[in-house]
């Protein structure tokens, strides 16, 4: 009796040193998958900390551009177009129009550069023996700016006004030291005199590097780089979202309520189901291929449009919001349903008056993400013609436009190299921004409606 | 309005059944109800009458089918995907799966009471305002607001909420939720409440509340309770039915079925041979 027992405590005492060093060993695997884990999220957070700091430091130089704030005098000797046109009592309507277009192009024909030249050896009188070189000083944009301050009012004749010019995209590279300033001459752009003026009117502050607005103002640019701005890509992404949140979010949303809450389980409805998962892992490049086919080659409607980009993204977007609409009302608790189909509720009633308010916060949720993964698609807009050198803003989504991810590819890729490195940094701070405050609405958004109750 | 064939129920009925239904009036009739999920028949051929103002419980051991019976008198079975029912289900002489019969119309009589309290994340006067809001029961702010408070009332909840009318249901200990459920199904004044399990998920002293209202609104509802617990359905009901393999092996007062079962399968389950 005793040795069975001796022998019962022994097996015990067996059994605990056995799961005593199990036990070590399942500690010792659960520290090091923590340690794992925390590894990944670490390599993770340091990659995001590397892009940021990099895209930011890189980018945020760009906001600031090196101007001259000079009194330009509109000189009505170099200025010599005759006053603008009034209509006449007798004049067609198409005659004054005809009057008023060749005094604009007189206006444009004038002599800018001797303005803007004159505007500087103002400032700095012995400059006037370097008069040739001090063009390359401002870049090319400016003097339509005049222009079209004089088109705008032309009282201005006459007068003198303070006007802020801005730099040379070289002079701006040359004067911030973003080149090698040890180059010899037949590598640099700007000429040896060109480049002594610009350090001169550096040191003596009149060329001065100032917060600049262009890049939130103005279209893109090829002829006159530093006046090279977002807006008009900005514009067009705005539109795209636009047609995007009509079209993807109502029509996703309303599918998704379909399918999950009214249609027959069928073998077509699975059929339907599978293809929308799959829809959903096209390449983005194909969307762009069919929608240059359907709606640039069938329906014939404008290439470069805002409209055609936005309904190419709608296409793309669709799955996502599906998906995610669908699984907002699967996780709503069937038991509501119940409870208010037994008190009597139709389906429709159910479906909109009990559960869709339950589902809107993952509804809300999933389509600002799918809306946000569109802003940031490039590879369709480049099939349907967004990637065009457009140097204007357009005020309506069937104008010309691009959009802020292409402008970045666009700019990347530009030969000016030194300039535009901070320009597609800068482009990419305003696109990451957007995103971010697109995803913050989306969880301000969610927070909102779920703390309801 | 289509009535039952009297053939029918003189055929079908037993004595005892067709005693009572003279003497009280029958409120639901089953005859032979079978109910198929696919290809599986969950209920074979089920005939019951359900009287006016009786609690009648349902039990049986789980799988048993009460739970799909109970489900078929207010066609909450329609809403179950390949879920068929044959068979013929009455209230008040009226065939309930009548094609041309609305079915809102039907659950607003036939109200329903879950396994668990599943109130609507709202406030709780939401809660009970959605059903007579629904059918357009009441004209005015007012006649809600009296509905809202008579049905809390009857419900035994009112004076614990009467304070808090905006707060949220969800936010109630969960006997309350029941009670409040149990309010809300009453707000549209059906005539048959069915109640599934209403007490698996409460405490002794929430199931002991909820017992005491059965017993209260069985002065103006008939109703129909499934449940698990023995005790309860000799504490509340008058007549049990005993539900055994998708048939109904035996339905009497609950007095004979608890102390004198007809049929050994009862008797099994009662003294607890299995279940």
């Amino acid at each position: 009796m005793s040795s069975t027992m001796d022998s019962a405590a022994d097996k015990r005492d067996q059994i605990q040193s056995r799961v005593a060093s199990s036990l070590r060993r399942r500690h010792a695997k659960e520290r090091r998958f923590r340690m794992f884990g925390l590894a990944a999220v670490m390599i993770g957070l340091a990659f995001v900390a590397v892009l940021f700091v990099s895209i930011f430091s890189r980018g945020l130089p760009a906001f600031w551009q090196s101007s001259m704030t000079l009194d330009v005098y509109f000189n009505p000797e170099i200025l010599d177009v005759g006053p603008a046109p009034v209509r006449q009592q007798d004049e067609s309507p198409r005659d004054f129009e005809q009057r008023q277009q060749s005094w604009r192009t007189r206006l444009t024909m004038a002599n800018w550069n001797k303005v803007m030249q004159d505007a500087l050896i103002a400032a700095k009188p012995e400059l006037e023996e370097h008069r040739r070189s001090l063009r390359k000083l401002f870049t090319n944009g400016e003097k339509y700016r005049l222009r079209d301050m004089v088109a705008e009012d032309p009282s201005l004749i006459g007068q003198t006004h303070s006007v802020k010019l801005l730099a040379d995209a070289e002079v701006d590279v040359w004067v911030r030291g973003n080149i090698d300033r040890s180059l010899p001459d037949s590598r640099l752009q700007l000429s040896p005199e060109v480049r002594r003026i610009a350090d001169q009117l550096h040191d003596e502050g009149i060329l001065k590097v100032a917060f600049s607005t262009v890049l939130f103002t103005n279209p893109d640019s090829r002829s006159s780089p530093a006046s090279a701005g977002l807006a008009g890509a900005f514009m067009g992404s705005l539109f795209m979202m636009m047609v995007v949140i009509c079209l993807a979010v109502p029509v996703g949303v309303a599918s998704a309520i379909y399918l999950e809450e009214f249609a027959p389980q069928n073998k077509f409805v699975d059929l339907i189901e599978v293809n929308i998962n799959n829809l959903a892992a096209v390449p983005s490049i194909v969307f762009g291929l069919l929608g240059a086919s359907i709606f640039i080659n069938y329906l014939r409607l404008p290439l470069s449009a805002p409209l055609v980009g936005g309904l190419v993204l709608s296409l793309m977007t669709l799955p996502t919001v599906i998906i995610t609409t669908r699984s907002a009302l699967k996780a709503v608790p069937p038991s509501i349903r119940q409870a208010a189909l037994a008190l009597g509720a139709s389906r429709v009633q159910t479906v909109f008056q009990q559960v869709l308010p339950l589902a809107v916060p993952g509804i809300l949720t999933g389509s600002i993400i799918g809306i946000a993964q569109a802003l940031g698609e490039t590879a369709p807009l480049l099939l349907i013609g967004m990637n065009a050198f457009v140097a204007n803003i357009p005020a309506t989504p069937f104008e010309q436009s691009t959009a802020l991810p292409v402008q970045i590819y666009l700019w990347q890729g530009n030969e000016m190299r030194n300039f535009f490195e901070a320009r597609t940094s800068a482009a990419i701070i305003v696109l990451v921004l957007l995103m971010i405050t697109l995803n913050a609405l989306a969880i301000w958004l969610r927070k909102k409606f779920e703390t309801r109750w | 309005m289509k009535m039952v064939d009297p053939d029918v129920m003189v055929r079908r009925d037993d004595d005892r059944q067709s005693q009572r239904a003279a003497s009280q009036g029958v409120k639901m009739s089953a005859r032979d109800v079978k109910v198929f999920y696919g290809d599986n028949e969950a209920i074979k051929g089920i005939d019951l009458d359900i009287m006016e103002n009786e609690v009648i419980a349902f039990i049986g051991p789980s799988g048993c089918g009460k739970s799909t019976f109970l489900r078929t008198l207010n066609r909450m079975n329609d809403t179950i995907e390949n879920c068929r029912i044959e068979g013929k289900v009455t209230l008040d002489g009226e065939d309930i799966y009548d094609p041309s019969l609305d079915v809102v119309l039907l659950r607003a009589k036939v109200g329903m009471v879950f396994q668990k309290p599943n109130p609507f994340p709202k406030s709780i006067y939401d809660n009970i305002a959605y059903g007579p809001r629904l059918h357009g029961l009441a004209k005015r702010k007012y006649d809600l607001d009296e509905i809202v408070e008579s049905s809390l009332r009857k419900a035994g909840l009112w004076e614990e909420v009467k304070d808090r009318l905006d707060r949220p249901g969800t936010g109630l200990s969960g006997g309350q939720q029941q009670r409040l459920c149990i309010a809300r199904a009453i707000a549209v004044s059906p005539e048959v409440i069915l109640m599934d399990e209403p007490c698996s998920a409460l405490d002794p002293i929430a199931t002991a509340k909820i017992e005491e209202l059965i017993d209260e609104l069985t002065e103006s509802y008939t109703i129909a309770i499934v449940t698990h617990s023995m005790q309860q359905a000799a504490r509340v009901s008058h007549r049990t039915a005993y539900f055994h393999l998708g048939e109904l092996v035996e339905v009497n007062d609950t007095e004979t079925v608890f102390t004198n079962p007809e049929h050994e399968l009862t008797e099994a389950y009662i003294t607890g041979r299995f279940g």
